[in-house]
């Protein structure tokens, strides 16, 4: 066999790269040429602005003078943008479900951590039922802390996490109703995931705050924050859905018939066979809405709630703090970037890994 | 060293099919893919009506080698020249050329969204502006030829594996290429459905079309091939006519392959 | 064998144990409960609302709503009814998604196209955006262009000024309006013979094609017509439009057409939003076309452009196509974020206000209800025929 040779010789490698990626052709080398210079023009002041001439440190408004970000502002009312008007003193209650919360769900996204299954379970059973005794409280001689008390960044995640935890249960009931061979079950589902995803959330929330009132018998009544969470937890279960739904789809016609063949009924065939190995697929589905749902629950600030939103908006429009729109905006759109953009990451590698399983 | 008995050995062949009607001339060409070099100074010329089986283990190159006689794959050295044309970065050349050369994929590849008569009429008509009418004329006439006229209507995906194939021969003939490139086209069927597709590449070869087939059906080698190639590694091995490849290989690899896949 | 022994059945199983048995009988149940649980609601409903004195039934919608809204596309003020506040929101919320739906498009396809492109700089850029943008709420997105950009534009007296024609200002943006003059009938009538023209043109170049081969450049020759005529009417009858440009009277600008900050933040956020989520899918749509189809057409002969036109695009928009309209209608959904920023759409009027001044919560849901489901309803039967037709043939 003859020797390989070297290919022919070509310019400098990064030289080379330039030539294939950035000047190939006529109009790539223009559109190079206008994007940096828009870069270029453009990054500095941005870096001055977010970095160079910000003020970081501070007590007082009047201390941000220069032309940079004001992140004093953040600075100074963090404390009101994680938990709202939670009691100071109340706090750490809140710091230990943040804390049990990270315990739960970040090893999820490291691979081969050990005991991460038992964690992510516990997230989801065990954890709701220590957050209903502490974050209220009222009990085991823990001060109540009513919920119009509650705000910030502990809301949004409250809100979503009660959504997700909701939701799901409810979403498989639906989507196994929908799957089903009877009709009037099948009808009420497709009828219940239809109409909840037709809607935008906004009028699910109004709908919660004026007529689950009306709904309710005579001298029931719920708090503003529960009525949102009934909303979404229905809306997000007509979306949750539809994800299981796909997944179940995605389950070979043998499965089925080999858990009937075992001799299973349907609830066990269900439980055993089919559900476990649907929901496996559709995990990075759950994520994505999940991201959706994490990002929508900022619409509960029209009806009055105080979400990580709520409160920077709220401050913004405090005449104390002068021209921080911007920077609160930054803000709150750089926390829910990280969360979300880590989680789409996290979903779309599953999604390429669950791809790859599938085939082989 | 070998290398240079190749290109001797090439150039003899070409001297008796007689030059001046060489269609295809490839001279010292290599390829690479990054820095893995595929292609490994490849020599070859082929008279107006000569019938090429290149055949060898898969990874020999002999697919990217067909791929860069319409230049589906570019080289970055030698020199390929078809029907007169020098093969180059300039798009009239290649286009020229592409109109010339017939190809049949593998996978078939054709398009979905078109019905069978469409996916043969398409070039004819946006390349060599041929009117409608004839057009499907011809192509009605080709389909006949690989004997599905009734399936004209259908889309592609109503069709079998070996009628697709079939109506991709077809597609290809409607252009009324000079050359004919074969790329496995038997590789991704099911065994029943060979036959249908060999025997129409028989009577095409029959017909005096110049071809080059990439395949492994060394009986097809056998009964149409007036020279088997045999790739391995990027090179060209041996090549001989049929008789001559198969009852008396020269070279050690030759040999191998041969006892290998005639086992089998 | 005799034929008068009846044919053998399975013999049966208590009732039961039977599926069917139990599937009827699990359906009453549910039937029952659902029938129950509605009730009780409806009968809550109505005890509740005669307890706080409110009537049932749409009578209301003839008040008089006594209040004003700040934009409207049919006439509308204060002395007009509740039923008018509906439309006047319905119009609203259908204009900035329409608004959106095309602007989203565009620049959803250039981003799309852009993030294929083979310049690393643009591919890369593209990417940034879409992951910036779609991991971003869209309320925020809608604050931030409200309150952060346009709240803090110079007051019409600075306004920012484009050649004396533009206005921009935090009371909105100011354009000139076209006012058709005497004389605008003749560019009229030299658009519909253009139309006319370039039909009859699409059916002779077809008809030399089957002749005679000749492919005519019907698209070009096709756009050339349809601007060109009119455009020549227009500057041989002596521009016949007049542009009412706007001007600084007294505190704020008259004459002109308005686009009020609130619509515009609102059609510049949905817009960009739903324009990463549309990049992704022409993205995956142009990459769902296998690089077989492509490399058959080079084969044939057909350069780059006829390649993109007669096989890439025909199969990448069955692929596009399904996703996009559920994106348009998450565009029409998201439009109800209006009311965080007070754009009068049908949730912030109808829902809001009409809703908080008569306290006719279960009519005015379940109209606002009505009309998104109508809209989901009808594109969603239009996508399944679509789906139908377009599907490609298979065995």
């Amino acid at each position: 066999m003859s020797e390989s040779m070297a290919p022919p010789k070509r310019a400098f490698a990064p030289v080379q790269w330039m030539r294939d990626n950035l000047f190939n052709t006529w109009y790539n080398i223009l559109l190079t040429v206008v994007v940096v210079y828009m870069i270029g023009t453009s990054i500095g002041p941005l870096l001055n602005w977010l970095f160079l001439d910000a003020t970081f440190t501070g007590a007082d408004p009047k201390d941000c003078v220069g032309d940079g970000a004001c992140w004093l502002f953040i600075n100074q009312r963090l404390n009101f943008f994680m938990y709202g008007f939670y009691p100071d003193a109340q706090q750490w209650r809140v710091d230990i479900m943040f804390f049990l919360l990270a315990v739960a769900f970040v090893p999820q996204f490291i691979e081969r951590f050990p005991a991460r299954r038992w964690l992510g379970i516990f997230g989801m059973t065990g954890l709701p039922i220590i957050g209903y005794i502490l974050i209220p409280g009222g009990w085991f001689g823990l001060e109540e802390v009513q919920s119009n008390k509650w705000g910030g960044l502990m809301l949004t995640l409250i809100l979503a996490y009660v959504g997700i935890i909701g939701s799901l249960p409810l979403g498989i009931i639906l989507a196994l109703g929908r799957r089903s061979e009877m009709p009037v079950i099948r009808g009420f589902c497709v009828i219940f995931i239809e109409v909840w995803r037709a809607v935008p959330l906004i009028t699910v929330l109004f709908m919660a705050s004026v007529m689950l009132p009306l709904f309710l018998p005579e001298g029931m009544n719920f708090e503003k924050l529960l009525r949102a969470l009934i909303g979404i937890t229905l809306w997000q279960s007509a979306y949750m859905a539809e994800v299981i739904r796909g997944g179940l789809q995605a389950i070979p016609r043998g499965q089925y018939e080999a858990g009937s063949a075992l001799g299973l009924g349907y609830w066990r065939k269900m439980r055993l066979i089919i559900l476990p190995q649907a929901l496996t697929l559709v995990i990075p589905g759950i994520v994505n809405t999940f991201i959706g749902l994490f990002m929508d629950t900022t619409l509960v600030l029209i009806i009055g709630l105080f979400d990580i939103l709520g409160t920077v908006q709220s401050t913004i429009t405090d005449p104390a703090w002068q021209n921080v729109a911007i920077e609160g905006y930054v803000f709150v759109a750089f926390c829910f970037w990280v969360f979300c953009f880590g989680m789409s990451r996290y979903s779309q590698n599953l999604e390429r890994k669950l791809d790859t399983g599938h085939k082989t | 060293m070998t290398e240079q008995m190749q290109s001797e050995q090439g150039q003899t062949v070409v001297d008796s099919a007689k030059a001046d009607k060489t269609i295809i001339h490839v001279e010292a060409m290599h390829k690479w893919y990054g820095s893995f070099h595929v292609l490994k100074n490849l020599n070859l010329d082929v008279a107006q009506g000569e019938r090429i089986v290149i055949c060898g283990p898969s990874g020999s190159g002999k697919s990217t080698f067909i791929r860069c006689i319409n230049r589906l794959e570019e080289h970055q050295q030698g020199k390929i020249v078809v029907d007169g044309v020098e093969l180059t970065d300039d798009v009239r050349h290649i286009d020229s050329v592409r109109k010339e050369v017939g190809m049949v994929f593998q996978h078939f590849n054709l398009f979905p969204h078109m019905t069978v008569l469409e996916n043969c009429c398409v070039a004819p008509i946006w390349v060599r502006k041929t009117p409608r009418k004839e057009a499907e004329a011809t192509a009605m006439e080709y389909l006949k030829r690989v004997k599905i006229p009734d399936q004209a209507n259908k889309y592609p995906g109503q069709l079998s594996g070996g009628q697709q194939q079939r109506v991709a021969i077809a597609r290809a003939l409607c252009m009324k290429p000079k050359i004919m490139l074969f790329d496995e086209p038997t590789s991704a069927l099911d065994p029943e459905m060979i036959k249908e597709v060999l025997d129409t590449m028989i009577e095409l070869a029959s017909s005096g079309m110049t071809m080059l087939c990439v395949t492994h059906e060394m009986g097809f080698a056998k009964t149409v091939a007036d020279r088997v190639i045999f790739m391995d590694g990027g090179e060209i091995v041996e090549s001989a006519p049929p008789h001559d490849f198969f009852d008396n290989p020269q070279e050690p690899r030759t040999q191998q392959f041969l006892k290998q896949i005639l086992h089998h | 064998m005799n034929d008068n022994n009846p044919p053998l059945q399975p013999s049966r199983s208590k009732p039961w144990n039977d599926p069917r048995v139990r599937a009827i009988f699990f359906q009453v149940v549910a039937l029952a409960a659902i029938a129950w649980s509605g009730w009780t609601l409806i009968e809550n409903t109505l005890a509740n609302m005669e307890s706080r004195g409110i009537s049932t039934g749409f009578g209301f919608l003839d008040q008089s709503a006594g209040f004003g809204i700040i934009m409207s596309l049919i006439p509308y003020d204060a002395t007009y009814s509740y039923g008018r506040t509906f439309f006047v929101g319905l119009l609203n919320t259908l204009l900035v998604s329409a608004m959106g739906i095309v602007a989203a498009t565009i620049l959803g396809f250039i981003i799309g196209v852009a993030r294929l492109s083979s310049n690393w700089l643009i591919a890369k850029l593209s990417l940034a955006y879409i992951e910036i943008i779609r991991n971003i709420p869209i309320l925020l997105q809608i604050f931030f262009w409200y309150f952060a950009v346009l709240r803090s534009l110079p007051t019409p007296r600075q306004s920012v000024d484009v050649g004396g024609v533009f206005f921009l200002n935090n009371r909105g943006l100011y354009l000139p309006d076209p006012i058709a003059q005497p004389g605008f009938g003749w560019v009229e009538a030299a658009l519909v013979i253009a139309i006319v023209a370039v039909v009859i043109i699409k059916r002779w170049a077809k008809k030399r094609q089957l002749a005679t081969g000749e492919i005519f450049p019907t698209v070009k020759v096709g756009i050339s017509i349809l601007i060109g005529l009119p455009l020549l009417a227009y500057l041989a009858t002596g521009g016949p439009i007049e542009w009412d440009i706007p001007a600084l009277k007294g505190f704020n600008f008259g004459g002109g057409i308005t686009l009020i900050p609130e619509l515009a933040a609102l059609w510049v956020a949905l817009t960009l939003f739903t324009a990463a989520f549309i990049a992704e899918i022409v993205r995956s749509g142009i990459l769902s076309v296998s690089k077989g189809q492509t490399e058959a057409a080079r084969a044939l002969g057909l350069h780059n452009g006829l390649t993109l036109r007669l096989v890439v695009i025909p199969q990448a928009m069955r692929v596009i196509i399904p996703p996009l309209t559920s994106q348009y209608l998450n565009l029409f959904k998201n439009s109800s974020l209006a009311t965080a920023i007070g754009y009068p759409d049908l949730v912030s009027v109808f829902m809001g206000t009409t809703l908080n001044q008569t306290g006719q919560a279960v009519e005015v849901v379940a109209m606002t209800m009505a009309v998104y489901l109508t809209v989901s309803l009808l594109i969603s039967f239009f996508m399944n025929l679509y789906n139908r037709a377009a599907a490609l043939k298979e065995r």
